[in-house]
């Protein structure tokens, strides 16, 4: 057999590249529906457990508080807000039984000593205290590092402290009501959390409106997506 | 019975004989990053055990119908529809341990363990031998996944799928849940499973020698 031959003879076992393209092509179609189908399966409680696990956090971060509505920073006012919208960085406000006002939760992040750490702390403008703090999400050190949630006595260092100056993490006791006992260590994790909760006063504690002007808790009668029905 | 017999060695093969962790040494990434605590160890072993098995079973009932040239590339499509699945499943499902598996869910997909699977055993046999491997390959991965995780929790934390089991005075040995305790835990269970294999090849030896004098 001459070498042309052979060759003639492997390309005729070779399927043809219309075979070999609608192999892929199926199998990418089969595919795309599938995970189609699993994503809209899962949507709704995929959202539903996210806006939980928000609500549980500004529950926590604010004491005494049952409701609480989104507000966004329109042309420097505040607003309640129900939709998503782009690249938006909400404030949380707090409200009690009787809908009084009760304090912000403040989302505010910043590096910590493995990657970011997203906080959200309750801070009440009446008298300018921070009430409450929360880590969201972070990657610090298990066991060293992770103290900043794991460690109730270092997360209660934040029920009731001052922000002006701005926050301390100090190593000799706390002695000022702006301090907070840094963990043993873990010294780079709690700085980096006092250093968040000053970026997120800086921006907003200016931006927020006069202590007493706060914006009134607004009952929802249609939701929220029935209302964006009818806008359109 | 001969048939049954086989699914059973090919289940034990993937478990204990070959277990692609102790003795393949696959699949180490999710292996060393997940493995501090026992529960993320489950969740890491059942949401790998499902890709495994479900994407053996595609691929060894159309293997006649896919071309070789493209079965790279058909068996990551398949592989990484199983592993969307999971990750959407875990995030509605269980979403605190979706959250501590974090990134290490989507990478499943690059799970050598699972593609050399595919490649090496799904294509080329029946879709009840595959199904066998795949227990075997599956439950081995979970095996070592559970234990490396059971122990670094123990050592680590003193606790057991988050049980305490020591009193207040157990000082953790908090290297044991940092990433050298994952390496060190792993080198000391691989040592485990090479003595175990010598012995047994001694063990043997001597039959085979004792065999040969009579």
């Amino acid at each position: 057999m001459s070498e042309d031959k052979v060759e003639q003879a492997a390309v005729a076992d070779e399927p043809s590249p219309a075979r070999l393209i609608g192999t892929l092509a199926i199998a990418g179609l089969v595919s795309g529906v599938i995970i189609i189908a699993i994503y809209l399966a899962t949507f709704e409680t995929i959202k539903e457990n996210k806006a939980r696990e928000l609500r549980e956090a500004v529950f926590r971060v604010l004491p005494n508080v049952s409701k609480m509505q989104k507000l966004l920073l329109k042309e420097g006012k505040l607003e309640v807000s129900y939709k998503e919208e782009k690249g938006e960085e909400p404030i949380y406000a707090g409200y009690d039984d009787n809908n009084t006002f009760m304090g912000y939760a403040i989302p505010s992040d910043g590096p910590g000593f493995a990657d970011t750490i997203s906080v959200l702390y309750g801070y009440r403008p009446s008298d300018r205290k921070v009430i409450g703090m929360w880590i969201l999400a972070s990657r610090e050190t298990p066991g060293l590092g992770d103290k900043i949630y794991k460690d109730a006595a270092f997360v209660a260092n934040f029920d009731d402290l001052a922000i002006e100056p701005p926050i301390v993490a100090t190593k000799r006791g706390k002695s000022k009501p702006n301090e907070i006992d840094a963990i043993t260590g873990a010294t780079i994790s709690s700085v980096a959390v006092a250093r968040i909760i000053n970026k997120g006063n800086d921006y907003w504690v200016s931006r927020l409106p006069e202590p007493g002007a706060e914006p009134a808790y607004v009952e929802v009668e249609t939701p929220p997506e029935a209302e964006d029905a009818q806008a359109q | 019975m001969a048939k049954e017999q086989l699914a059973y060695d090919e289940f034990m093969k993937g478990l204990w004989r070959e277990n692609p962790v102790f003795v393949q040494v696959l699949g180490l990434c999710p292996l060393l990053a997940v493995t501090n605590s026992a529960i993320n160890g489950l969740a890491m072993g059942l949401a790998s055990f499902f890709v495994l098995l479900g994407s053996s079973i595609l691929v060894s009932l159309f293997k006649s119908y896919i071309p070789k040239q493209v079965r790279i590339s058909c068996f990551i499509i398949i592989i990484a529809t199983f592993v969307t699945v999971v990750d959407y499943t875990l995030a509605a499902a269980l979403p605190v341990i979706h959250k501590e598996l974090g990134a290490f869910i989507p990478l499943i997909v690059a799970n050598c363990l699972i593609l050399g699977r595919m490649e090496a055993f799904a294509s080329r046999n029946t879709l009840r031998m595959s199904v066998a491997d795949a227990f075997g390959m599956g439950a081995g991965f979970l095996f070592a996944l559970v234990s490396l995780g059971a122990v670094r929790e123990i050592l680590g934390v003193g606790e057991l799928f988050g049980i305490a089991l020591f009193g207040a005075n157990f000082e953790p040995w908090v290297i044991m849940i940092l990433p050298p305790g994952g390496f060190i835990t792993l080198g000391v269970m691989l040592l485990y499973f090479n003595w175990l294999e010598e012995k047994k090849n001694k063990i043997d030896k001597q039959l085979a020698t004792e065999d040969g004098v009579n």
